[in-house]
Formats: structure tokens, sequence, C-alpha cells
């Protein structure tokens, strides 16, 4: 263990020193966000000629990464505890707003013409409703020929983020879920009809092709593939189907900092229109750090990003911090880190 | 005549000569010698360094690991018997259906083929070697596993799938993965590295050995069966092995068309997983307990390729011996 760490070390140190004469930025982490994260670096280049050099190599690797020093800060979707952040002398903070969508693949429905609730969704994934013509599943879509087909469920082979919101959400809503799988960045699906996808691509691709098929997929992939999706009901008990509103309602419900390290969840968010299972992707920095002039910049770049880089995001599909919140981020997350 | 005998300055000059290639020789003696031990060096690194970072896992299970059939990560039980199974029937198919179709290749190009055909077809067979392995995952994911859920595995359901004793093997969803699917694609990336090993070593049989058989009568296949094959025994088993070797390790095509399922197969349309393909999927996001247990299985992997290639040299030397050389 302590090997490889020093290997990763090793190797991130390395493309510190080959990138350091630029003055670059550096970041590790999460994959959930990189397509914006990378969008706002080409912005902020462009502005500024500072370059932000993020390296998507998944949450766990941000962690490491920055416990390591070998970058400026770290990022991850699911968030760090407050007693870790204490440990490691770090703060956090959520950079960008996304959500994750159940899509399938039935013949003769509409995107969102199906309706779920997040306890019959539960069992669809734990393989107890095994048809899509299920008696829950009818009584919750009255009026809908659903077909006497076996449902297939498609999942995430590789650990993410997506997986951690969607098990997030299953947990929270069923019970049986919590015990039985639990939530996080890979788990154990007992459906004993589950395949599984490499990344969100892969999810898509097999739920296109596989009559009878449910997964779960960032909304991007939604929109780009022009997938089928369900309505989800929400806590308020209304069904809401996912685009930037629903999840930027979501987000708007929560509260930020009731948790240490802002580490909110959003899933079953309160709100006539939120969204269920919405997320945040968070940045980690540290409050004293070794290279302060390095630290500064990655603020200045997140600084810029939060107040220019709202319509990119929007063109990805994501969902930017409200305008609030990122001054509350300034105030009371940024004051902490050593200038 | 000049005189015959060096004078002492070119004798001087000569035995300098002598003495300098005499240190070349020894220099590039050496400096080959501590490039070939570098080789063992880095295997023997990696395995040590595989051990060290599997130990955690190796010392809470210990050899239950082995066959120990559960992969859950939030509890943190780990096993390596569904990865085994998925790495060792997957590779097993896919040498069931390359091995003969390479032969028969091999056959064909130095037997039976005509001369002007020879040059393009096996040079068409080893430019499939070089097609990258992550093409070969994505055919066998867009273009392969939709045809082959239709074409493939329905009609063997139908036909197959209530036969007893066997029926059992053709049950499951028919969405074109599993381990049938992965064994299919990769027979197809190990059967250029098997066919122009069997080539080349099938045109090392001498022509006097062939052309007196054929002399003697013999048909093509007697000659085949007869004089080619027990006279190149060695090439072939390790043409077969070299690609079992490559069938076993395998990471990207296997992840596209295996199902990623961390379950027993128990039909071969039964979506499964390999142990290259689960380190794969999993490394990025792995820490701690679960990264020990992914280096464990990369150890088994390095293991049961170790005893692959070991029981290739076995056979080979069992066969020499056999036949008295």
């Amino acid at each position: 263990m302590l090997k490889f760490k020093s290997l990763v070390a090793a190797v991130g140190l390395t493309a510190l020193a080959a990138t350091s004469w630029a003055a670059d930025i550096t970041g590790a982490g999460a994959t959930f966000p990189f397509p914006i994260y990378a969008k706002w670096a080409e912005g902020y280049k462009a502005a500024t000629g500072t370059g932000m050099n993020y390296q998507s190599i998944g949450s766990s690797g941000g962690i490491r990464q920055i416990r390591a020093k070998t970058v400026t800060f770290g990022a991850t979707d699911a968030p760090v505890s407050g007693a870790d952040l204490d440990k490691d002398a770090m703060v956090q903070f959520p950079a960008i707003i996304g959500g994750t969508v159940p899509v399938i693949n039935l013949d003769g429905f509409k995107p969102g013409e199906l309706r779920v609730t997040g306890p019959v969704m539960a069992e669809m994934f734990l393989g107890k409703i095994s048809k899509w013509n299920d008696p829950k599943l009818t009584a919750l879509n009255p009026g809908k020929n659903l077909p006497n087909e076996l449902i297939t469920v498609v999942h995430r082979a590789d650990g993410s983020g997506t997986t951690f919101n969607w098990t997030d959400y299953l947990s929270v809503i069923s019970k049986e879920f919590a015990d039985t799988v639990g939530k996080g960045a890979a788990v154990k699906w007992p459906a004993p009809t589950s395949v599984g996808g490499k990344g969100n691509e892969g999810v898509a691709a097999n739920v296109n092709r596989i009559k009878g098929s449910l997964g779960y997929v960032e909304y991007a992939y939604v929109k780009k593939n022009n997938m089928n999706f369900m309505q989800v009901q929400n806590a308020n008990g209304k069904y809401v189907s996912p685009d930037d509103l629903t999840f930027a309602a979501a987000a708007a419900g929560a509260d930020w900092f009731s948790v240490p390290g802002m580490g909110v969840s959003m899933v079953n968010a309160k709100g006539d229109t939120s969204w269920p299972i919405s997320t945040a992707s968070f940045i980690l920095m540290y409050k004293n750090p070794a290279d302060k002039a390095a630290s500064n910049e990655a603020l200045k770049f997140f600084d810029w990003s939060f107040k220019n880089g709202k319509k990119m995001a929007a063109d990805l599909d994501y969902v930017p911090l409200p305008d609030s919140l990122t001054n509350d981020i300034r105030a009371k997350v940024w004051s902490q880190i050593q200038k | 005549m000049s005189n015959p005998l060096p004078s002492s300055a070119q004798a001087a000059h000569f035995l300098k000569t002598a003495e300098r290639q005499r240190t070349q020789d020894w220099l590039f003696h050496r400096l080959t010698q501590v490039f070939s031990l570098m080789v063992l060096l880095a295997l023997a690194g990696i395995i040590v360094s595989l051990f060290i970072n599997a130990w955690p896992t190796f010392a809470k299970f210990g050899a239950r690991f082995i066959w120990y059939v559960e992969w859950d990560i939030i509890n943190e039980e780990f096993g390596a018997a569904i990865a085994i199974v998925g790495t060792v029937a997957s590779a097993g198919l896919a040498m069931l259906i390359a091995v003969p179709l390479s032969f028969g290749i091999a056959v064909f190009l130095t037997e039976t083929c005509p001369v002007w055909l020879r040059r393009p077809l096996g040079t068409a067979i080893e430019l499939l070697a070089a097609v990258p392995s992550i093409i070969y995952g994505m055919f066998g994911l867009f273009v392969f596993a939709p045809l082959f859920a239709d074409f493939v595995q329905v009609p063997l359901r139908e036909i197959l799938g209530g036969m007893p004793l066997i029926g059992f093997l053709f049950g499951g969803a028919p969405n074109g993965m599993g381990i049938l699917a992965a064994g299919i694609v990769l027979a197809f990336m190990v059967l250029p590295f098997v066919a122009s090993v069997m080539r080349d070593v099938f045109e090392i049989t001498p022509p006097i050995l062939r052309e007196s058989a054929y002399g003697l009568g013999c048909t093509t296949w007697e000659v085949v069966g007869k004089i080619v094959l027990p006279y190149t025994q060695k090439g072939v088993i390790g043409g077969i092995m070299l690609g079992l070797g490559r069938a076993l390790g395998e990471t990207m095509a296997v992840t596209f068309v295996i199902g990623n399922a961390n379950r027993l197969p128990t039909s071969l349309f039964s979506p499964g997983t390999s142990i290259a393909s689960t380190l794969a999927n999993e490394f990025g996001e792995a820490a701690d307990f679960h990264m020990s247990s992914l280096f464990a299985l990369g150890f088994l992997l390095f293991v049961i390729t170790f005893m692959v290639l070991a029981l290739a040299k076995i056979m080979i030397s069992r066969a020499e011996k056999a036949k008295g050389f």
C-alpha cells in the first residue's frame, strides 16, 4: 500500500515537475465533473493565460493525490467527512451540480411517459420486481400497457460518483437497499439479470441495445443519446423530469452549512420541483497549503469560473452554483485558507 | 618475396589489437548480461510488490480467497472465485474456437494455398494481430453483440435450451454479452498469433520429408497429420500457449463484452467478469482493503499465467522424451 502511494506520488511529482514551469494549476480526482472543469480551464487560460491541468483519475484517486500533496486541489463526488477534513486540515466546497437519471429501453413509450417511485425503483434494482408488467409498476402507470418483459438492470462496472449518487438515493429511500446493498462508488448488484457497462457511455450503449433494460446515467448522456427516461416521484410526492431547473431546485433546498465540509447529500431533496437524484461535486484544498502561490492561483481559478463559467456549465448540462452559495463559499470557506 | 614473419613492431601491434578486442568482448558480454538480468530483476520486483500490496487480503482470507464466491466492496468481503472462473472459462472457450481455426488457416497457407495468394493472406492475418484491443472491444459491443444476440443466442436457446444435460448452458437473457461472447471476441484476437506461429513452424518442415511422403502416395491430410505435425509439435504447442497467455490477460476487449457482473456464471450466456476486467474497472476508485484485494487478484493472474507456461514446458519436454530426442 505504502509502496503504491509513493509510486503514485512519484508519478504525480514528475507530472508536476513537467508542468510547473508554466505555473499551471494542478488538480485531480472525480470523473463526473471532468468535462466542465476542462471547459473552465480552457476559458480561464484564454482569459488569464494561466492553465489548469486536471486529471480525472476518480474520486478516491483525487483524495489520495491531495493527501500526498502532489496536486493543489483534489476533487471528489462523494463528500469527505468533517472528521477526516479536520484530521488533514483541509476544506471542502461544492463546485458544480448535476443529476443522475433512470433510463430505460421499452418500445412504445415517450421519454418521461412512465413514472416510478423511489421504493419501487429500489425493488427493481434489487431484482425483486423482475418484469415490466409487475402490479406495482402498473399501479403507478394506470392506462399504460406495460409489456410482459424481463427487466435487465444495467449498472456501472467501474467505480464512479454516478453510482455513489444513485446508491445514495436508493439507500435513503429504501431501508432494504441500504441494508443489503448499501451506498458506494461500486456496489454488489443483487438483481440476477444485472450487467455492467464501463463508464456512462457503456451503460448508455447497453441500455440502448438491450430490450427491457433499466440503467442510470448522468443527465448529459440522456440528452446526448436521446434516451428514454422515467419520471421519478420526489420527496414532496410530485413526479418530476430531470433537467437543469429540477437540479437547481434540489440545490436551492439544501442547507449547505448544516454539515461540516458542506458535505450535504442532495438526494431526495424537499421542494415540489426538486429532482430527487441530484448531486454536487466537491473540491478539497489545504487550509495551510505548502505552496501558497499555487493555492491562491487555484482559488482565483474557481472564483473566475463561478463568475464567468455559468453558461459553459449550462451548455454541458451541468447546473452552476447560485450566486448566494458562491458568495457564502468565498466568505466562509476560502477565508479559512491561508493566503 | 617478403618475409612471412611479422616484424617485432608488427607483433606488438597485433598483440595490442587482440588485447583491445578481448576487452571489447568482455564488456559486450557483461553489458548484455546486465540487460538480461534486468528482465529477471523486473519480474522478481513485480511479483514481490504485487505480493506485498496484496498481503492484507491474503492475511485476512488466507487460501480461502481463491475459492471464496463473493465480491462485496461495501462490506469488504472479497474472493477471487468469480473472476477466476470468468477468466478461465472465457480464455478456454477462446482457445476451443481459435485453435482449430488457426490450424486450418496454417495448413491451407502452407499446403494447399496457391502461391500468389499466400503473401496477401498471410499479411492479412498478421495485420489482424496489429488491431488494438480497444477496437475489438468496441466492435464487440456495438457490432458483434447485437448480431450475436439475435442470430446466435436466440436460435441456440430455442434449439438447445430445452435439451437435458446441456440445456442449462444456453439459458439466461440473450443480451449479446457474457462468457461465450467474450470467448468468441477473444478467439479472434488470439487467432492471428496462433495462426502465424503455426504457419511459420509448418513452413520449416524439411521439404525432403514432405515430398517423400507425397511421393509415397500420402494425401495432404496424411502429410499434415503424420509428417508436419509430429515434426513441429513443439512450435505448435508454443503458439497455442502464446495465444492462451494473451487470452488470459486480455483486458479492454473482455471488459466491453463479458457483462461485468460479479456473479458466478450459470450458463454460456450469463454475464461474468475476468480478473483483468475487474482490475481495469475498479482500480480507479479502490481504496485500502479493496485495493489490496485487487492486487491479490493481479497476483493470482500472474500465478495462473505462470502455471500455463510451466505446463507448456512440461508438455513439450514429455513429448520430446516420448520421441526419444
